[in-house]
């Protein structure tokens, strides 16, 4: 076969043009490398943020109010892990290691979603962080399904399938919080008072703020604007929020006949820039946590390179 | 030439970007090479594919049949995995 060789630029126009065509890109092909890096950077935190995401969670499993609460947590969290292994294999396929990943997260040069860093402090917590946070998850990541890098729309849709679970736990501890005693409808309310302006921010800096938005929306690995999936998570949560009879926590919140959504008031993004430059309530608590467990983990890593050591040495004994 | 001695392969198909391969038969081949374009002869023939993998049979380690129903037991008493466990009003849409 002659081997004609495409320049850069017509190796770039090519890559375009199968993104503009609504091709998949796999993890053969020729890609861009601030496309590689800017994956690598987004796919790498969405499996960080799953995996610390265990952390506010896993804080209730001992104390969940009766055994079978406590077999859906424990399920939810199981699943969190899964959902991070998916998406560290997905990430790996651009040519990272999971050990670089790792180091990343722990030393702080990569983020994970600035939500886990709030703490979770009643039962309460609990039903809020399946119904809002899962939920706000799950409308970036239906949009994310459409992705242009195949293995990560593949993770996407493995996710959103076994995530649908996460949010209608979590509501339903809300309705059976919110039509109980005052006292529980009222740890409802306040739930629902802290983790609703947290989960907003999830979606990101406004689109004219955003750092990463417009190449990513080019190269179609986001696939839709932080704001507009902002929007619809506000609108759908509404008339949740009404069912619940709780109080919105917007107090701007209004329907607007000519848009078709819902107006609504401004975030306290000093907070948003706050949390994410390392000064929420937890971050330094989540990443120790997260070193303390890999440390403790050290020996049963060690254990399966012994192990296979062992393996080799005794297969090459029977060859002998 | 003794068949068997050749090598058996599993070959999977991509059938579009963006979708998963998929294990579509097998054949026998001296290596990657010949079990690559074999593969192409004989599963693609109508165009049914745009990328081929070809594993050594004997690389792939599978859960035993017989044993399917202990091995995969640990999630036949979990339905709480499952979203259509938990009813929703239908006043809240979709979730």
């Amino acid at each position: 076969m002659a081997e004609y060789k495409l320049t850069e630029e017509e190796q770039e126009a090519a890559f375009q043009q199968r993104i503009d065509d609504e091709q998949k890109i796999e993890p053969k092909d020729w890609m861009p490398e601030a496309y590689r890096k800017n994956l690598i950077r987004q796919i790498s935190q969405h499996a960080h943020s799953e995996v610390i995401g265990e952390q506010p969670e896993g804080n209730w499993i001992t104390r969940s109010p009766s055994l079978r609460r406590k077999a859906v947590l424990l399920a939810k969290v199981q699943d969190e892990a899964g959902h991070g292994l998916y998406l560290y294999s997905a990430a790996e396929s651009l040519g990272i290691s999971r050990a670089e990943m790792i180091e990343a997260l722990q030393t702080g040069k990569a983020k994970y979603a600035s939500i886990f860093n709030y703490p979770s402090q009643t039962w309460g917590d609990v039903g809020a962080i399946g119904w809002l946070v899962d939920g706000a998850a799950i409308v970036n990541q239906v949009s994310l399904q459409r992705t242009s890098y195949g293995p990560y729309s593949r993770a996407m849709i493995k996710i959103c399938k076994e995530e649908s679970f996460h949010q209608r736990q979590g509501y339903q501890i809300m309705i059976e919080l919110a039509k109980g005693t005052p006292a529980q409808k009222q740890m409802a309310q306040d739930s629902l008072n802290r983790f609703y302006w947290p989960a907003l921010m999830m979606f990101g800096p406004h689109d004219s703020e955003s750092a990463h938005s417009a190449k990513s929306m080019k190269w179609k690995i986001k696939r839709e604007t932080n704001d507009d999936l902002r929007q619809k998570f506000i609108d759908q949560t509404v008339p949740q929020i009404e069912f619940l009879g709780l109080e919105h926590p917007d107090k701007a919140i209004k329907w607007n006949e000519e848009r078709g959504h819902y107006d609504s008031g401004e975030l306290n993004w000093d907070e948003f820039y706050k949390v994410i430059n390392g000064n929420g309530h937890c971050n330094r608590q989540r990443i120790q946590h997260h070193i303390k467990a890999h440390e403790e983990g050290a020996w049963v890593r060690d254990a399966q390179l012994a192990y296979n050591a062992k393996q080799k040495a005794k297969k090459a004994a029977d060859a002998a | 030439m003794i068949l068997e001695n050749l090598e058996l392969f599993e070959v999977f198909v991509r059938s579009k970007r963006g979708l998963d391969h998929k294990h579509v038969g097998s054949l026998h081949a001296e290596d990657h090479e010949q079990a690559l374009e074999y593969a192409r002869d004989v599963y693609t023939r109508r165009s049914e594919g745009v990328s081929l993998w070809v594993v050594k049979s004997r690389d792939i380690c599978a859960s035993q049949e017989d044993d399917s129903d202990c091995f995969f037991d640990p999630s036949d008493d979990k339905p709480y995995r499952h979203a259509t466990y938990y009813p929703l009003p239908k006043e809240v849409g979709n979730m």
